[in-house]
Parts: structure tokens; C-alpha cells; sequence
């Protein structure tokens, strides 16, 4: 397409969505004027009726628990499926050679640079296990912390160590922590049906709020989401880390 | 709105052109991660400290990696060719 015929598309559809934001700017409310009910509501009664003070959790795993639900299922496939696509293409030799270009890489990596990655994996693990049990009293939870652990993973990674899945047959243990995550999760909605009135019904004791055993099942299901991102998002990063290291055309 | 709140979103403004504008694959993954950090603060000053902490690890951290990876993998198949 020429400059003139893309400039003569893009100019009355430009201007059609800069009248259509004003328009609806105009109708907003004003600044800091939040006038939601739910939001309200549960800013009221979540510390009182589940016991956690982080009410975002509340709202998460307990009152809008289906929802993360699906989105822990949403990565799981993700991680699943990559995994599926990407171990399509590689053979044993591929990846053998990978492993072997990434054992030569930590010669290459710079000594200040490793020093750096090894000094941060064991304080970056012990924040996302910190974020991911406090998930009902402070802000973060399960998926902020599992996301953390997963980058304790990539500092391995930079610190010229190889993290990539060897198995090639077989199962490794992120593997294994990724699908006892997303079960996890699954059996607490579960329990809700077996031991309370419905599925995420929060069927345990809701404990003193402020203390790291409260809010019910809330704490449980950071765990289980925590185990199941951490899993799911070092096997992303594994698995396209192998593709990084490996040659199509190996030689 | 504080004045901090107005800076944090005219910052974004400013990282999502910079993203835009930057040509280059490598140095466009570097500018999103950037802008990724930008997003948090924002977020942050918006008090939606649950979710700057999500996009601290998911728009700094996960998603420059992916595009470094990928763009590793393409520039190994060109040598391959070549």
C-alpha cells in the first residue's frame, strides 16, 4: 500500500477515534470518584467477614475465586502447550548439543555479572516465598510471588548456569510443580463443595486477622497459585531457553 | 490528582512513544522493560501496589526475557544459513 493511500486510511479513522475518547472522556466521572458498589461493599465488610487484610486477596481467591481459577488454568495451558511445541522440534542430539553450548557459556559470562546472579538467587527466593505467604495480609499473593521465584530461576540462568530442561525423557521437577500448583488450586474449589456450601466456599477457620495463619483457605490457594506460576513460568522461560541455545541446523 | 500521580502518567505517556519509535528488536525489548518499570510506578501511585508487583515480574523481567530469547533464536537460524 502507498504512503498516500495508508496516510488517506489512517487520518479519518485517527480523527474518528480521537472524537469517540473525547466524547467519552467527557461522560467520566471525576477523578478519584470510584462509585462501584462491589468495591465498596467488600472495602467494608472483607476484613471483617474472611479476616484478611488485604482485601485484593479476599477478592481473588475467595469472592471472585472462579475467576482466578480460570486464569491459573489460562497459564498452565500456556505452559503445557509451549512445552508441547517447542519439544516437538528438538531431538536428543539437539538438545545435548545446547546443553553442551550452554556448559561452554559460563566461561563466557563475565565474572562481576556472576558474582552478582548467584548473590541474588537466594535473597530473590526468599522474597517471593515471603510475598507469597503473606499474600492475605500485605499486598502480592501467589502470582506476584511465583512470578518472583521463577525470576530467582532466570538470575540462574544469568549467572551462567544452565536452568534448561535435561530430561529429555521423563519428568522434571518443575514440571511436576507446575501440575501440583494448578491441582492444588483445583482440590481446595473442590473442598469448598465437599466440606462448606459450594465450590471456593471457605470451609476453614478464619483464624485473627493480621496473623500468618488467617483468612481461611485464602493463604492456602496463594500457595497453591505461588507452586503452580513459579512451575509454569521457569518451564516457559526452560523451554525457550533451550530454543535460544539449540541450532536448527546443529554444526 | 498529586503531582506525583501527573508525572508517573506523563512518563508512561512518554515510555509507550519511546517503545513505538525504537526500530531495533534488541534496543525495543530494553525500552518496553523500561516502560515496564514506568507501569509499576504508576500503578503504584495509583495505590494498586498487588498489581505493580505483578507487573514488576511480569512487564520487566518475563516479557523483555521472552523477546530476547526469540530474537537469540532468529539471529542463530540466520547464522545457520549463512
Amino acid at each position: 500500500m502507498s504512503r498516500r493511500a495508508r496516510l488517506a486510511l489512517f487520518l479519518p479513522a485517527a480523527l474518528v477515534l480521537a472524537v469517540g475518547l473525547l466524547w467519552s472522556f467527557a461522560d467520566l466521572p471525576p477523578f478519584g470518584h470510584y462509585s462501584g458498589i462491589y468495591g465498596i461493599v467488600l472495602g467494608h465488610v472483607a476484613v471483617a467477614q474472611r479476616e484478611a487484610t488485604n482485601v485484593v486477596s479476599a477478592v481473588t481467591f475467595d469472592y471472585r475465586g472462579v475467576d482466578t481459577l480460570g486464569e491459573e488454568f489460562i497459564l498452565f495451558a500456556a505452559a503445557v502447550g509451549s512445552a508441547i511445541l517447542l519439544r516437538a522440534q528438538r531431538g536428543e542430539d539437539a538438545a545435548g548439543a545446547a546443553a553442551e553450548r550452554s556448559d561452554r557459556r559460563a566461561d563466557v559470562v563475565a565474572r562481576p555479572v556472576r558474582a552478582l546472579g548467584a548473590a541474588l538467587v537466594a535473597p530473590t527466593i526468599v522474597l517471593g516465598a515471603y510475598i507469597i505467604a503473606h499474600g492475605q495480609l500485605t499486598p502480592g499473593g501467589g502470582f506476584q510471588g511465583g512470578v518472583i521465584l521463577a525470576s530467582a530461576a532466570v538470575l540462574v540462568y544469568a549467572s551462567g548456569q544452565y536452568l534448561a530442561v535435561r530430561v529429555v525423557r521423563g519428568v522434571a521437577p518443575i514440571e511436576i510443580a507446575d501440575a501440583l500448583g494448578a491441582a492444588g488450586f483445583a482440590l481446595i474449589a473442590v473442598g469448598g463443595l465437599v466440606f462448606g456450601l459450594a465450590a471456593l466456599h471457605n470451609f476453614l477457620g478464619y483464624g485473627i486477622s493480621g496473623s500468618l495463619f488467617s483468612a481461611g483457605i485464602i493463604p492456602l490457594a496463594n500457595v497453591a497459585v505461588g507452586v503452580e506460576v513459579a512451575g509454569g513460568v521457569t518451564l516457559i522461560v526452560a523451554e525457550f531457553l533451550d530454543q535460544a541455545l539449540m541450532r536448527r541446523r546443529s554444526g | 490528582m498529586t503531582a506525583l500521580q501527573a508525572t508517573a502518567l506523563a512518563l508512561v505517556a512518554l515510555g509507550g512513544t519511546g517503545v513505538v519509535i525504537t526500530r531495533e528488536p534488541l534496543r525495543q525489548a530494553m525500552v518496553a522493560g523500561v516502560f515496564g518499570i514506568l507501569l509499576a510506578v504508576l500503578f503504584f501511585l495509583f495505590q494498586a501496589p498487588d498489581v505493580a508487583l505483578s507487573q514488576i515480574g511480569v512487564g520487566s523481567v518475563a516479557l523483555p526475557l521472552m523477546i530476547l530469547l526469540a530474537l537469540s533464536r532468529i539471529h542463530t537460524d540466520e547464522d545457520g544459513d549463512g
